[in-house]
């Protein structure tokens, strides 16, 4: 690593750091920030690394928000009696018992996605384009319908989750260093894989699946593991969401097709798929975009949100990095080189 | 010369098509197998059945002694018998030596070592084909954006960074140029003499097989018309009559 970047990511990492505190009025809104960053970042790796673009990556952060309260509630008591005392009852957590529940909750949420992912892509991954999105969108609204209609975990109704023991405004903050940690992690993890023979594998069945079979790759192996990484960390931000909501409910919160779902698709798109960068760009970009509509021209929100959707997938596909990458090729090592230079400055 | 390859009796019909009648060839081990015929006479169909790409309905395909005729395209893949597509297929959003590097021979890769970064090794061969297939100035080119007999070369290219056994060559001069076949002609017998790959070819252009290959094998209608030394082949009536359409 040069000292340039050295020195960008140590700043990088005191702004993610101070950030909570510089703008102690925001800490929910840059939660939210990094949730998109995470989901955003594990999209592209099926979406725009393997060339398999889901729908239903949202079934991973619902899946993650039940996992995290079923466990972490039923550390302490019957799942099955706490949820049916909806509202009655009393069901007291200690401070152990809350730290507890949320580490182990959320954690087992990722694991647990992760295996579904599994699962899931071995019944999915049969299908190619149109028709995996299609089939994972699927798997995320049966989903959701049916968590409605069970019973032990709330139903329709949804969870209430144990309340932070602690003032609200450490809570939030709180929480916003378990997103950005998480945030932080993940971002590590994946410049490293993506300099390995997995990413260069993933591309590869991306630009041309059945040439990947008749080189010998495994691609269902690669495949399976892609996706199963992506749904550990979905699922993980799961769980965090579940402790910060408090109280969720299946169709709008945890398995919010239609909202978290495509947003995830539409930051990708937006700051150019297939890069490290472009996902964190463009979840930055549609999360100040949306918020701004949000407040300033309420009543049109969503006729500008679906404009930015719109206009981003007819006529900016590529997205921003994928913009820079036509205009600027040489930033991006496109290059024509013989021997002599080569000799001159070796390449890394 | 020993055999590598042996087709016994295979036949293949999609619906009421016939595409291979009861087809039976061997190719020797080492040596340079020619196979031609018309167009749709089932030389394409062959070679798919060969590698895996679909199931055949009749007789047996063997690869070093073992059969090969249920096993799927990867694995056979990995046994080390290898195809190139007459439609070119390369890797068309990643750089050349990208393209190189992902084509290492994966029946020697363990799935943990895919976590790592590519050995200086491995880099140094990659360039060094690239420079075999006159590719070297444009490895960082977007292998989408180079012309289609680049894309050809770069295909064949990766083919041998696989380090295969036999490889199947699917037409390999169709859409290059004249001055590039001779210098292609060239490569291909250097990776037969130099790198000891087995060749097995389908080919349209006379001049080019009749120069390299061995053995020619004649398909006509999805049916073994000929068999023989090019001499013989070009001197069958049968043969002539096929590529003239008096059949």
């Amino acid at each position: 690593m040069s000292a340039q970047k050295a020195i960008l990511y140590v700043a990088l990492l005191v702004l993610i750091v101070a950030a909570p505190f510089l703008f102690p009025d925001y800490k929910t809104q840059l939660a939210t920030l990094w949730l998109m960053i995470i989901v955003s970042l594990t999209w592209d790796m099926t979406g725009g690394q393997m060339g398999y673009n889901s729908l239903g990556n949202i079934f991973f952060y619902g899946t993650g928000m039940y996992v995290a309260a079923v466990i972490a509630i039923g550390m302490v008591y019957d799942v099955g009696e706490y949820t049916n005392a909806f509202g009655g009852g009393k069901f007291d957590f200690t401070d152990d018992q809350y730290f507890t529940g949320l580490f182990v909750g959320i954690i087992g949420a990722g694991v647990f996605c992760a295996l579904s992912a599994f699962a899931i892509g071995w019944l999915t991954f049969g299908l190619r384009g149109p028709y995996f999105a299609i089939g994972t969108l699927g798997v995320a609204i049966a989903a959701g319908e049916l968590v409605s209609n069970w019973d032990w975990v709330g139903g329709g109704q949804g969870i209430a989750l144990p309340v932070y023991p602690g003032d609200f405004d450490n809570f939030k903050t709180f929480i916003y260093f378990l997103f950005a940690g998480t945030g932080v992690v993940l971002f590590i993890f994946l410049s490293w894989l993506y300099q390995t023979r997995f990413r260069a594998a993933i591309n590869a069945i991306r630009d041309d699946e059945e040439k990947a079979e008749a080189m010998g790759l495994h691609t269902l192996r690669y495949k399976l593991v892609t996706w199963a990484m992506a749904a550990f960390f979905v699922g993980i931000v799961g769980g965090i969401s579940a402790f910060q909501l408090i109280h969720f409910e299946p169709l709008e919160t945890a398995y919010q097709t239609i909202n978290l779902g495509i947003f995830m698709v539409v930051c990708v798109l937006l700051g150019g798929k297939g890069t490290l960068w472009g996902p964190i760009i463009g979840a930055i970009l549609f999360h100040v975009f949306k918020e701004v509509t949000w407040n300033y021209f309420l009543g049109w929100q969503w006729v500008a949100l679906g404009a930015l959707i719109v206009v981003t997938v007819v006529y900016f596909q590529d997205g921003l990095l994928g913009w820079l990458r036509l205009k600027k090729p040489e930033w991006f090592g496109v290059r024509v080189e013989n021997k002599q230079q080569a000799v001159a400055e070796p390449a890394e | 010369m020993s055999t590598i390859i042996e087709v016994q009796g295979v036949s293949k019909s999609y619906g009421g098509v016939k595409a291979n009648t009861d087809i039976s060839l061997t190719v020797p081990e080492g040596g340079i197998t020619g196979l031609i015929g018309p167009n749709g006479s089932g030389k394409t169909t062959l070679f798919n059945s060969i590698v895996g790409y679909h199931p055949i309905d009749g007789g047996s395909i063997q690869f070093q002694g073992k059969e090969i005729s249920k096993l799927l395209v990867p694995d056979i893949a990995r046994l080390g018998l290898l195809r190139t597509f007459q439609q070119t297929r390369i890797y068309g959003a990643m750089n050349c030596v990208e393209n190189m590097l992902i084509s290492t021979p994966h029946r020697k890769l363990r799935f943990i070592e895919s976590f790592r970064r590519n050995s200086k090794e491995e880099h140094e061969r990659a360039e060094h084909l690239l420079d075999f297939v006159g590719l070297y100035e444009k490895r960082y080119l977007r292998s989408g954006s180079l012309s289609f007999g680049q894309q050809k070369l770069l295909e064949f290219a990766m083919a041998l960074m696989n380090e295969p056994t036999v490889l199947l060559l699917d037409e390999p001069t169709a859409g290059i140029n004249p001055t590039l076949i001779n210098g292609l002609i060239d490569r291909l017998r250097r990776a037969n003499t130099e790198f000891g790959i087995t060749l097995f070819i389908i080919e349209h252009n006379m001049r080019v097989i009749m120069n390299m290959a061995d053995t020619i094998y004649c398909l006509a209608h999805g049916e073994m018309l000929a068999s023989g030394s090019p001499d013989e082949i070009q001197n069958d009536q049968r043969v002539i009559d096929a590529y003239l359409g008096a059949h």
